[in-house]
């Protein structure tokens, strides 16, 4: 029932503007693949034009076998969740999530059994008489999904669906869908800008910037192997040090990072080391990293170190505690930079990563 | 102002207070006697002198075959009026909020055109294109249609100065519901006819029927285009405006009065109308 998309160097122009160039992916069938990137990189559009609401410059889509390119939004058969839920405010629960049977000219006796199964499915069957004022955020994009998920979607297509509703209400229904998708195996495509939305849902990541696809990937090819500066700097946090390359290192003043082989001899290239990539060395290595303690932060079982280096750039640690008991404000210590991820530093090299301040 | 757990007013600003109050309460009764003088008292005018005579000059006044042949013109031109501003008025508003094309912007101040132009100007300009000799009286009257100094033109003209009325209400709900329910009405496997008449329009149903009432209205009260127009046959083109005009010039007061005042009463029942729709249209905003 349920079918992969594949998109091909799918392309919209508005005007001049290319808010989608050449963008090329397959949605496995049954997977969730997130379409992740900041706001204005085109993923919505991407997203939009699968659903037929957009029409695309130029590049074709299939949903399995069957072009869908020329074919009208209503005879696709995609469930669409919006950001703001696009309830019909002046139907009840029940006949919202009726519309899409309805419409289609199920049987009354079809269209009741159906909304009775869905609103068991989101936990909504005591709120069929209801309008959508008289429901919270969370209980409205439920009704929402129900409603798209009624007429048996062969995709379902979420554009930012937790992106109006406070944090934890959004954890939790993050955490429900993820359960949902689990019993229902439909494949779905979920526009996010939050990377942590993405790494937890998606079997599959297609990290989006100004239009392109930066890297498609696991969420821990992502993470682990991001094949860009933007990537790197865009999903998880890092801290984001400049120096120029030299035998196979980023050398930043005195001190030096591995990991540049790739990278030429002499070039201007940016090292990303991640918070928990950072621990305490022995101070007689030869390699160790030369940091004054500005700062020492406890978040529970971990322990952030704002450390600043001799070149006056300044590096964030989370390590476990116990390595650093003893560790205070003004104390000189030596760190190990694991696996940092080296890249060229370019002319535009996308938003200076925020400051890290999550683990 | 006011702060908490204050000590007990003090006299300066006691006597501060008892000034802004009665500021305010002269605003209201220059308010009030304004809207009394010249909203209330002309209507309660008419009341008054036509009902002076007793109740049966009421009866007598809508007895007469040109008092009621009046009246039916009156109520053919606001029903087709009704009918058609309410269907055109929609669909001008949405294509102006949803279409993008290019002398959008001009078309939609052109939208107002109706209610800067005297209703004069715009019965003379129906009897240019109309009339003897017009654009357009050629093609009609080898058809054997009489458009001018007929009820065609009467429609027409009352038409054209009745349709803001209905766009300019259904514009601007239009405009803050989005797209967003018609987006998911058409991904739910709705035609674009479905998704108009199930979502859109039960979405802009009291904006509508608002900028109906105010349009019946206009119709109804509407001379001066329609005089123009119509020729102000007796007994064929003549509207009850019209008549009312008449009957004054022609020193039947009496009859001249009780239609003004039935003219009058159907207002207020629009007018009531007017209301309750409005209430429900900021009801529903809330949402």
């Amino acid at each position: 029932m349920t079918k992969p998309i594949v998109v091909e160097d799918l392309t919209k122009r508005f005007g001049g503007f290319a808010a989608v160039s050449d963008v090329t992916f397959t949605a496995p069938e049954g997977a969730v693949t997130a379409l992740l990137g900041p706001s204005g990189s085109g993923k919505s559009t991407v997203l939009r034009m699968i659903a037929g609401l957009e029409e695309p410059t130029s590049g074709r889509i299939w949903m399995g076998e069957e072009e869908l390119t020329a074919v009208s939004v209503q005879e696709r058969r995609v469930g669409f969740v919006f950001q703001h839920y696009a309830l019909f405010r002046h139907m009840t629960v029940a006949d919202n999530v009726s519309f899409g049977l309805d419409v289609r000219k199920e049987s009354k006796q079809a269209q009741r059994a159906r909304v009775d199964e869905l609103l068991e499915l989101v936990q909504l069957a005591h709120y069929r008489e209801r309008y959508p004022d008289q429901l919270s955020g969370g209980q409205r994009q439920r009704v929402a999904l129900a409603r798209a998920l009624a007429p048996r979607p062969q995709v379902l297509l979420l554009d930012e669906p937790f992106g109006a509703l406070d944090a934890r209400v959004r954890q939790d229904l993050r955490r429900w869908l993820d359960d949902l998708h689990r019993e229902l195996g439909v494949t779905s495509l979920l526009v996010t800008h939050d990377q942590e939305e993405a790494l937890e849902l998606a079997n599959q990541i297609v990290v989006m910037h100004e239009g392109k696809i930066e890297q498609v990937g696991t969420p821990d090819e992502i993470y682990d192997a991001p094949a860009t500066s933007f990537v790197a700097g865009f999903v998880g946090s890092a801290n984001v040090l400049h120096g120029s390359v030299q035998d196979g290192h980023v050398h930043l003043g005195a001190m030096k990072v591995p990991g540049a082989g790739h990278l030429e001899e002499g070039s201007a290239a940016t090292a990303y080391v991640r918070p928990h990539d950072i621990r305490l060395a022995d101070p007689t290595a030869i390699d160790s990293v030369k940091a004054t303690v500005e700062r020492v932060t406890s978040l529970g079982w971990l322990t952030r170190l704002t450390l600043r280096l001799p070149d006056e750039q300044v590096l964030v640690a989370h390590i476990p505690q116990d390595e650093v008991d003893g560790v205070k404000p003004g104390d000189a210590v030596a760190v190990d930079l694991r696996r940092p991820k080296t890249f060229r530093r370019e002319e535009t090299a996308g938003p200076a990563p925020e400051p890290v301040t999550t683990a | 102002m006011s702060t908490i757990g204050s000590a007990p007013t003090a006299p300066a600003a006691r006597t501060d207070l008892r000034r802004r109050r009665l500021v305010r309460g002269g605003l209201v009764a220059i308010v009030m006697a304004y809207v009394g003088a010249l909203l209330l008292l002309p209507l309660v005018s008419i009341a008054w002198t036509a009902l002076k005579p007793g109740l049966a000059v009421v009866t007598e006044t809508f007895a007469q075959a040109d008092v009621r042949h009046a009246l039916l013109i009156t109520v053919i031109i606001a029903a087709i009026t009704v009918v058609v501003t309410a269907i055109m008025g929609v669909v001008v508003a949405w294509v102006l909020v949803r279409q993008d094309f290019v002398g959008r912007g001009l078309m939609n101040a052109f939208v107002d055109l109706p209610f800067a132009l005297s209703p004069v100007t715009v019965g003379l300009g129906a009897i240019l294109l109309f009339g003897l000799n017009g654009w357009f009286a050629e093609f009609f009257t080898s058809r054997g249609i009489q458009i001018v100094f007929a009820l065609p033109s009467m429609i027409l003209v009352t038409i054209f100065i009745s349709i803001p009325f209905v766009i300019r209400e259904v514009q601007p709900v239009l405009e803050e519901l989005g797209t967003e329910e018609e987006d998911a009405a058409r991904t739910l496997g709705a035609s674009v006819w479905k998704s108009f008449f199930r979502v859109t329009v039960p979405n802009i149903r009291w904006a509508l029927l608002y900028g109906v009432a105010l349009s019946a209205a206009r119709a109804i009260g509407e001379i001066g285009a329609v005089y123009i127009v119509s020729g102000a046959i007796q007994g064929q083109t003549e509207s009850a405006t019209i008549y009312i005009f008449r009957a004054i010039e022609e020193r039947e007061t009496a009859q001249g009065y009780v239609v003004a005042l039935g003219l009058a009463a159907i207002s207020v029942v629009l007018l009531i109308a007017i209301e309750w729709f409005k209430r429900r249209i900021t009801r529903e905003d809330k949402v």
